[in-house]
């Protein structure tokens, strides 16, 4: 291993790095909010590892009793079909996680490519990915996400990522480029330049591990979009109406008119939970808002001495 | 003193974080006469601008005033109630804070706050508003045209005077200052002093300067405070201290100024660094770093020793100690 | 000026973007869809409509792409959109026409009460750092803003509606009655509203609290606020002249980067509550595949929410005179 500038820079790295995670770790553990949001999201996490544990009934099997009500054998009932809808819901936890945590990554990859290589690069470039970025922010998201997913009617989950990640960069990209904007000017990203750097290393390894508080803020962000978008495209039909997810059984019992015909669990318990997936993520992110603005933190009143 | 617009007694203010609270200023006590000129000088840190803004109430979350009195014309101001403090703030004592920029409200015109700060305390006509507006502007020398611009389009130093303006406004007997020339060039400082100065000698107030630059302030003020870690390490008449001081951190602070045409003379700094407000070292909170420092002085706590016309916190100046060589 | 010209220009290049998109995506997708739609067509509509389809898909055309692009661009412009396969034979411009006022005024009532009463909580909730207020609505608030919209009005339909009759369960207006500006039909209009502009204003309020709360609280940390305190101002003027009123200039912005999702959001809504506005024509034109009718709502939206962010740009003009002078 040389020793020059590599040799030099992995301990500072290296330092950075475990002062974010620990600081990170201590400040998540500190704030009630964040403890909140990821325990339900670690709950998830298991439902979505582990399903058969804690459903026994085969999701799709449409072989019992149809529209029963809560029951002892049939948690949340069962839908029109005679499927159990708890075990739907249990297996949905899978597809609602994975699509919020894939679509929320790569928009969040995306974000920061675009973002930070804007504000590095600044000038003509900036100005034009810039614009890109603010055009693709103020289109509605929803409307241009039906039109795509309708274009494509049969194409499943891939498709929808694709659409939710090209519809959900862009709120990203424009915060983390005013955050490294911020930080363009900053000494020690002018000693790195002064020393030679090349510029994918700065963004790299100077730029992005002081960041690291706002990506995560910034994935947090699309996995809720990614969450609800997703949702909200599979109740319409567009999704793939053959998968199991929240999303698919909430098209299902609507068309069913589960609601009036008796069986409003079909509806409410993958409502209840996206919100709480939703909300999940949403929370770990406002918690993360106070984090990293200590002025939005709690604060604390005193008594006064005598004299 | 028998005159004393201002009495602090025994002041202490206390950060509360999530630790232990800091105290950032710790029992200290002064008067201020009638129209004197106060300076206050300490690193940052030290906790100069806390106490300033103590004494105007003007503190913050998570600052707070833990103990002591702060007794203006007469009234504890630390035990009135918020209704009556805000019917003696600007009319009796007014603020002037360091950049203008950030101390001026963006959205308003200048005359627009300048307006409000007059309809607070009394019914008073738009034409009287005006009036008083413009004989401000005067006295600090700015065109009353600019009464109806927004503070981004003033100058660095006109808006710093807009500032003393609006201070003056009820012709207070007091006026804080938190380094009001930190933000301006060499020449716009001495300039704004010359003009402080010659605002007080015409309106009489009083004045409480807290500055870092030693050197700005010791030609214009009457007497002179030595803040470190929140007590004041020395107090007396500017002239005095100027030329002899007494506490060795005194002594470190004017020599690391050079002098422009006195002989090249050994820049010494002061070594070490100011101790942390929430863990104070035992002792004398300077004796780390004192050059002078003697086996007493890690054991308790100097008084405020009062030597002639001046105050020191130092034990070679106290009854205990070798006496100041 | 600039300040001006930049946002026209903006609106103007999205715009653009939005009309090159219709264009792009029905021949982007593997064996275009749209053939299948202009089957359906074919024979039932007359020349020149016939036409204008045939450009804005790119099915049967005998010109250029190019050609095709421009002749597209002229069309949309000039207000061509085509025939609707949903209300056949109605143009698509007839059918936009009637669900335009609908979605104005739910949508666009609510999205404003919800922004207004919205940013009053956040300021005075900042204000009181800790206060009752500041602890309760947040955390609440915070959860609430996670709730897809459709699901609070599955909920809200299913409570107020089917379980205890409130509220009628769906359409803008009983179609038994007659349009007239008549108090009779207002109010069952109104009454008929109740239920989705609750659900918009529920879940979006959340939103502008919590940036609104957020915000003060920077804000109060400023210097200048500091300075109205020791003038000696009464807490009111300082919440509101001093604190608000730089608090809100922040917010203002983020209202037009949100309004997409609100728009989203109110497009379930409608869906839900089958309430007839330009959501719920879009979600119709889809299931129909109806892609001329789909094409133009997506532009009327993005025009929509674009004339809104422009109206809250002269706005913020208006409230921040560092706008005004870019130097």
């Amino acid at each position: 291993m040389s020793t020059g500038v590599i040799g030099f820079r992995r301990p500072r790295l290296d330092r950075l790095k475990a002062g974010a995670t620990g600081n990170l770790a201590r400040a998540i553990g500190g704030n009630r909010k964040a403890l909140v949001g990821l325990i339900v999201l670690a709950i998830f996490v298991l439902l979505a590892l582990f399903p058969g544990v804690l459903a026994h009934d085969n999701p799709n099997a449409e072989i019992y009793k149809r529209s029963a009500g809560p029951s002892a054998a049939h948690l949340f009932g069962t839908t029109s079909y005679g499927q159990d809808i708890f075990s739907q819901w249990v297996f949905g936890t899978r597809e609602s996680l994975v699509i919020a945590v894939v679509a929320g990554g790569l928009a969040t990859v995306l974000s920061v490519i675009i973002g930070v290589s804007a504000a590095y690069r600044g000038g003509f470039a900036d100005g034009v990915l810039s614009l890109f970025t603010d055009v693709f922010l103020v289109i509605p998201a929803f409307p241009l996400v039906v039109i795509i997913a309708a274009y494509s009617k049969n194409g499943g989950n891939t498709i929808l990522i694709a659409v939710l990640v090209v519809t959900g960069w862009s709120y990203g990209a424009r915060q983390l480029r005013s955050q490294a904007l911020s930080l363009r000017s900053r000494d020690f990203l002018v000693a790195a330049r002064v020393r030679g750097e090349r510029t994918w290393r700065i963004i790299v390894f100077e730029i992005l591990p002081t960041m690291t508080s706002l990506i995560v803020a910034n994935f947090l962000g699309a996995a809720v979009y990614a969450v609800l978008a997703a949702a909200g495209l599979q109740f319409i039909g567009l999704g793939n109406p053959d998968s199991m997810s929240w999303g698919t059984m909430l098209f299902w019992a609507e068309n069913n008119e589960a609601l009036q015909a008796g069986s409003p669990l079909w509806a409410i318990a993958p409502g209840i939970g996206i919100a709480l997936l939703g909300g999940a993520f949403s929370l770990l992110n406002y918690a993360f808002d106070e984090i990293a603005n200590p002025a939005l933190r709690p604060v604390r009143q005193a008594r006064r001495e005598r004299g | 003193m028998a005159d004393a617009i201002l009495d602090v007694r025994e002041i202490s203010v206390d950060y509360l974080t999530r630790g232990s609270p800091a105290r950032a200023v710790d029992h200290v006590s002064f008067e201020l006469r009638p129209g004197e000129f106060l300076g206050i000088v300490g690193e940052s840190g030290c906790g100069k601008s806390t106490l300033l803004f103590a004494i105007a109430q003007l503190l913050s979350p998570p600052a707070q005033i833990t103990g002591g009195e702060v007794i203006f014309k007469g009234t504890n101001m630390v035990e009135l109630r918020e209704k009556a403090l805000r019917a003696i703030r600007w009319r009796d004592y007014s603020v002037v804070m360091q950049s203008a920029m950030n101390a001026l409200n963006p959205v308003k015109t200048i005359g627009a706050q300048y307006a409000d700060a007059m309809r607070a305390h009394q019914k008073i006509s738009k034409d009287a508003i005006l009036e008083r507006s413009r004989e401000v502007f005067a006295l600090v020398g700015i065109d009353p045209v600019h009464l109806r611009s927004f503070p981004h389009q003033l100058s660095g130093g006109m808006r710093q005077r807009a500032m003393i303006a609006m201070a003056l406004l009820f012709s207070p007997d007091l006026i804080v200052m938190d380094e009001p020339t930190s933000a301006l060039d060499v020449v716009a400082q001495r300039a704004l002093m010359v003009q402080i100065k010659e605002l007080q000698r015409e309106l009489g107030f009083a004045i409480i300067f807290v500055t870092h630059d030693m050197s700005l302030v010791s030609h214009f003020s009457d007497r002179l405070a030595v803040m470190y870690a929140g007590r004041f390490a020395e107090l007396g008449p500017t002239r005095e201290v100027f030329a002899s001081p007494m506490h060795p951190y005194t002594v470190g602070l004017f020599d690391a100024f050079p002098s422009v045409n006195g002989p090249k003379v050994y820049i010494g700094g002061i070594p070490g660094a100011p101790p942390d407000l929430a863990a104070l070292p035992g002792g004398c909170s300077f004796a780390p770093r004192c050059p002078r420092a003697m086996a007493l002085c890690t054991g308790g706590e100097p008084e405020f020793y009062q030597v002639a016309e001046r105050r020191v916190r130092c034990f070679r100046h106290g009854p205990e100690g070798g006496d100041g060589d | 000026m600039k300040y001006v010209l930049r946002r026209l220009g903006f609106f103007v290049v999205t715009l653009w973007a939005c009309l090159t998109i219709n264009f792009l995506l029905p021949r982007l997708m593997p064996g275009n869809p749209a053939i299948a739609m202009m089957a359906r067509f074919h024979g039932r509509v007359n020349g020149t409509v016939l036409k204008a389809l045939e450009i804005a898909f790119g099915v049967n055309s005998s010109q250029s792409e190019i050609s095709q692009y421009f002749g597209y661009l002229k069309n949309t412009l000039t207000g061509n959109f085509g025939v609707s396969l949903t209300f056949f034979p109605e143009t698509v411009t007839q059918v936009v026409r009637s669900a335009i006022l609908w979605t104005l005024g739910l949508v666009g009532v609510t999205t404003v009460l919800a922004f207004a009463l919205g940013t009053l909580i956040g300021m005075v909730s900042g204000w009181r750092r800790g206060g009752k207020l500041d602890s309760l609505l947040p955390p609440i608030f915070v959860i609430t803003s996670a709730f897809p919209y459709f699901f609070v009005a599955l909920i809200s339909l299913l409570l107020f509606s089917i379980t205890w009759h409130w509220f009628p369960s769906g359409f803008g207006y009983n179609n038994t009655d007659t349009i007239a500006f008549n108090w009779a039909f207002i109010s069952d209009v109104l009454w008929h509203a109740v239920l989705p502009a609750l659900t918009i204003l529920v879940t979006s309020i959340g939103g502008w609290i919590l940036t609104m709360r957020n915000n003060m609280i920077t804000t109060l940390a400023e210097d200048y606020i500091r300075m109205a305190r020791a003038k000696g101002l009464s807490p009111l003027r300082v919440m509101f002249d001093y604190a608000g009123r730089n608090a809100i200039l922040p917010n203002l912005t983020g209202f037009g980067m949100s309004l997409g999702f609100v728009v989203s959001g109110a497009i379930l809504v409608e869906y839900v509550f089958s309430y007839p506005g330009l959501g719920y024509m879009l979600l119709d034109g889809v299931q129909n595949e109806d892609f001329a009718l789909m094409q133009t709502l997506f532009l009327l939206i993005t025009v929509a929410v674009l004339v809104a962010i422009l109206a809250v740009d002269f706005v913020t003009l208006a409230l921040d005179p560092r706008t005004r002078t870019e130097s």
